[in-house]
């Protein structure tokens, strides 16, 4: 059989300009940050980006006051109507310039182009558009005759997924008439920052959207800050505990998005190609870098040596590298940090028996990377069956019976995500019933639409995003 | 002719079913609220002091008897917590007693508060059939896939019963929880007490599985951070600390941080925590604070 070579095929930069400096977004203008500047490096080659200033407790004040003068003067008196327009502006900039966005992203995330392209920023753009449309609508989403804003919401989100992540929080809270000041994450900041420019274009009004940068500091500033009405977070269970331990014994409101160890689960008659697929988008999409990846592959065990076998066949075609590269499958980890969080529980993993395997692919100089990585021997006791890798690693488990997974897939605190795959109908309906899982994915994985609310169970937090469900979190009172 | 001697009742905790004592060997003093100033408290009852091993025994009750009863069909537990408010009708004279008696208001008072009690535990049954459809549906995803959400429980919920209202706010905290499909474990007002024992008593002649409602009574103040910190309690309403001496919300929601549960606060704004009118028409925040959404999705194919 002859076997074609891949020549690479890199996305050009040209189309971003990336600043030299940014400052902080507040009240419509770039204001300079008052704590200390920090950089954002693209992962793939250690470069630095830019120079972001960080924002300090007083700086987070002025945004939350300019968040609240905008709430009080302009964006709580608008009619849903027009509230509704400017989201449908910023839909369409998000589109007219996916493609400077998915670049941008790439750039300082490290995930691989034909993600951001066909992912992330299409997305985005759709939740923006889907949640336009509820503006003028709120009388009718099943939350009383005339559901009210909170006021100020002060939103805190992850590196994985910047500026979708962005989109999950902002079109919401802007759709129900609630302001926002959100922190991006230290290490992937620059779409928040390019969106803020977005505002600008669609003319959003000053104040409705203010973006801080920082990291802990600043978001902790911004939970403890007695202006706000809401938290809306997604990220790790150990900061969304601080959270909700800040906000206890006061008003203020959360939805917390934490984290996940979904179980995949493979019965032995389940079309095994279109499985083994599934199993690769469910945890080497995006690095493995997802709440609500497919982290534990519970596998019949009558199948499980061949499930095993053809995944690192297909692993080995994964492409590894350039993530600018069209070619690529599996881009750069975001920072050192998580890919020494990755590293040291891939050890554990090994240090406590499991078997390790991965795809042996060159890996570039420079810049943070892991192969895709794949333990079998894996028991419920170990640590990269327990504790969240957020990597490309797979941990392989077994079972004989459906209740047997079942009772493997729900023995963890978290409750994010979980596969089946099977061609019995009936048994997906059984399952789906049985795993205490806010998203369960049967014959797919990996699937997000505006529609389709999004959040977990136990310690993958509470409160959904996306759809009707949503709209909740953002508005005030009884239902 | 002499006066009968009455039979009088021992107040227990209701655990799984079964009524036991407080393994404390507890017990303490319920007066009736004063009718008027100066009298002397009336004497009804020695209930039992729970402890915090017995709010223990009762999430291990709450937890063995949770998965049956979520997985009953909505139509069934629709029926059983309809059978209660028949049992509960039944029972009318001696809830107005104890009413009457627990809350210092007048006969015709106690007799429309006990009316209101009965009709908020129907309207509430009635929900079991109606609030997945109502609060769930089809999502129009932008693909070839089938995509629903439905509402699911969220599994055992310790609740804090009001302090005032005995047997209406009781009811209102209650029904909630367990209509969706929750566990619970109660922890009665602590000076008003009778009412929640009396309903423990409907609860165990109707065919609500043991366990899925458990009655601890006693002092919150005791037992609610035991409850706030347990890792096998998935939720907790506040209510009850409205009212309560030496309450401290704040810190009971602390704790049940350290395991992500679902929280209803008090009433009330800031830190101060009031009871709320119980007389009106609750909405459906009480039962979706329990309640998880599970969005499931399947391709769509040839």
């Amino acid at each position: 059989m002859p076997t074609f070579e891949y020549a690479p095929a890199p996305e050009s930069r040209a189309v971003v300009d990336v600043d030299s400096t940014y400052g902080l977004f507040i009240n419509g203008d770039w204001v300079d940050g008052r704590g200390t500047a920090f950089k954002t490096v693209n992962p793939a080659t250690e470069e630095v980006l830019a120079d972001i200033h960080e924002a300090s407790p007083d700086d987070v004040d002025l945004a939350v006051k300019a968040a609240r003068t905008a709430y009080t003067r302009v964006w709580s008196r608008m009619s849903g109507a027009d509230r509704g327009k400017y989201l449908f502006r910023i839909a369409r900039i998000l589109q007219e310039r996916a493609r400077e966005f998915a670049v941008l992203e790439t750039l300082d995330n490290g995930k691989p182009i034909k993600e951001t392209r066909d992912v992330d920023i299409p997305l985005a753009a759709a939740h923006f558009f889907y949640h336009a449309g509820w503006a003028d609508k709120l009388s009718y989403a099943g939350y009383g005759p005339d559901p009210r804003p909170h006021g100020v919401v002060g939103q805190i989100i992850p590196w994985n997924f910047p500026l979708l992540m962005l989109a999950w929080k902002v079109a919401p809270a802007l759709a129900t008439g609630n302001t926002v000041v959100l922190k991006p994450a230290e290490t992937t900041p620059l779409t928040a920052l390019l969106f803020a420019q977005v505002c600008q274009q669609a003319e959003l009004p000053p104040g409705v959207v203010n973006i801080v940068t920082g990291a802990g500091d600043t978001g902790q500033a911004i939970v403890d800050h007695p202006g706000i009405d809401k938290i809306a977070f997604t990220g790790s269970t150990g900061v969304g505990k601080m959270i909700a331990r800040s906000i206890a014994g006061t008003r203020k409101k959360a939805t917390l998005e934490l984290g996940g160890k979904g179980a995949n689960i493979v019965f032995d008659d389940a079309p095994i190609d279109q499985t083994v697929e599934g199993i690769v988008r469910g945890i080497f999409f995006n690095q493995g870098h997802v709440c609500c990846a497919g982290s534990r592959l519970l596998v019949q065990e009558t199948v499980a040596d061949e499930v095993v076998r053809r995944l690192q066949r297909r692993l080995s075609t994964l492409r590894v590298g350039d993530p600018l590269d069209k070619n690529t499958d599996v881009g750069a980890i975001n920072s050192r940090a998580q890919l020494d969080r990755i590293t040291s529980l891939v050890d554990a993993g090994e240090a406590e028996g499991a078997e390790r395997w991965d795809n042996g692919c060159a890996l570039p100089q420079k810049g943070f990377w892991f192969r895709p990585t794949l333990f079998s021997g894996v028991t419920q006791t170990h640590r990269i069956a327990q504790e969240e890798i957020f990597g490309p690693v797979l941990s392989v488990l077994t079972f004989r019976t459906p209740q047997e997974a079942v009772a493997k897939a729900n023995n963890t605190p978290y409750g994010l995500s979980a596969g089946i795959w099977t061609d019995k109908g009936s048994r997906i309906l059984w399952m789906a019933d049985q795993l205490k899982a806010g998203v369960v994915w049967a014959n797919t994985f990996n699937q997000f639409d505006p529609t389709s609310p999004f959040g977990g169970y136990k310690e993958s937090g509470y409160g959904r995003e996306g759809g009707r469900h949503g709209l909740e979190a953002y508005l005030k009172g009884s239902i | 002719m002499a006066e009968r001697v009455d039979v009088r009742k021992t107040y227990k905790l209701y655990i799984g079913g079964k009524f036991p004592r407080s393994e404390s060997g507890r017990s303490y003093e319920v007066y009736a609220a004063p009718t008027r100033a100066g009298a002397s408290p009336k004497f009804l009852a020695n209930a039992s002091q729970g402890s915090r091993k017995d709010a223990r025994d009762a999430v291990t009750a709450a937890r063995g008897a949770q998965a049956g009863w979520a997985g009953a069909t909505a139509y069934n537990r629709g029926q059983v917590l309809y059978r209660v408010a028949e049992v509960m009708e039944g029972r009318r004279a001696q809830f107005v007693e104890e009413v009457r008696a627990s809350e210092g208001v007048s006969p015709s008072k106690a007799d429309s508060l006990v009316s209101q009690a009965i009709d908020r535990w129907v309207w509430y049954a009635g929900w079991s059939d109606k609030l997945p459809q109502v609060l769930g549906g089809l999502n129009p995803v932008a693909g070839p896939f089938f995509n629903i959400s439905a509402p699911e429980p969220s599994g055992v919920v310790a609740v804090l019963a009001p302090q005032e209202s005995s047997l209406l706010g009781l009811v209102s905290v209650i029904a909630p929880a367990i209509v969706t499909g929750n566990s619970v474990v109660v922890v009665s007002s602590k000076e008003r007490p009778l009412p929640a024992i009396t309903l423990s008593e409907c609860l165990a002649t109707s065919d609500v599985p043991g366990g899925v409602v458990n009655i601890v009574t006693g002092d919150a103040v005791e037992i609610a951070p035991w409850l706030a910190s347990h890792r096998d309690v998935n939720g907790i309403d506040l209510t009850g600390a409205a009212g309560l001496q030496g309450e401290a919300w704040g810190e009971w929601e602390r704790a049940a941080a350290d395991t992500l549960k679902r929280v209803i606060r008090p009433g009330g704004a800031g830190a101060a925590a009031i009871e709320p009118d119980w007389s009106v028409e609750p909405g459906l925040q009480r039962m979706s604070t329990f309640l998880e959404t599970k969005t499931v999705w399947h391709p769509k194919g040839r």
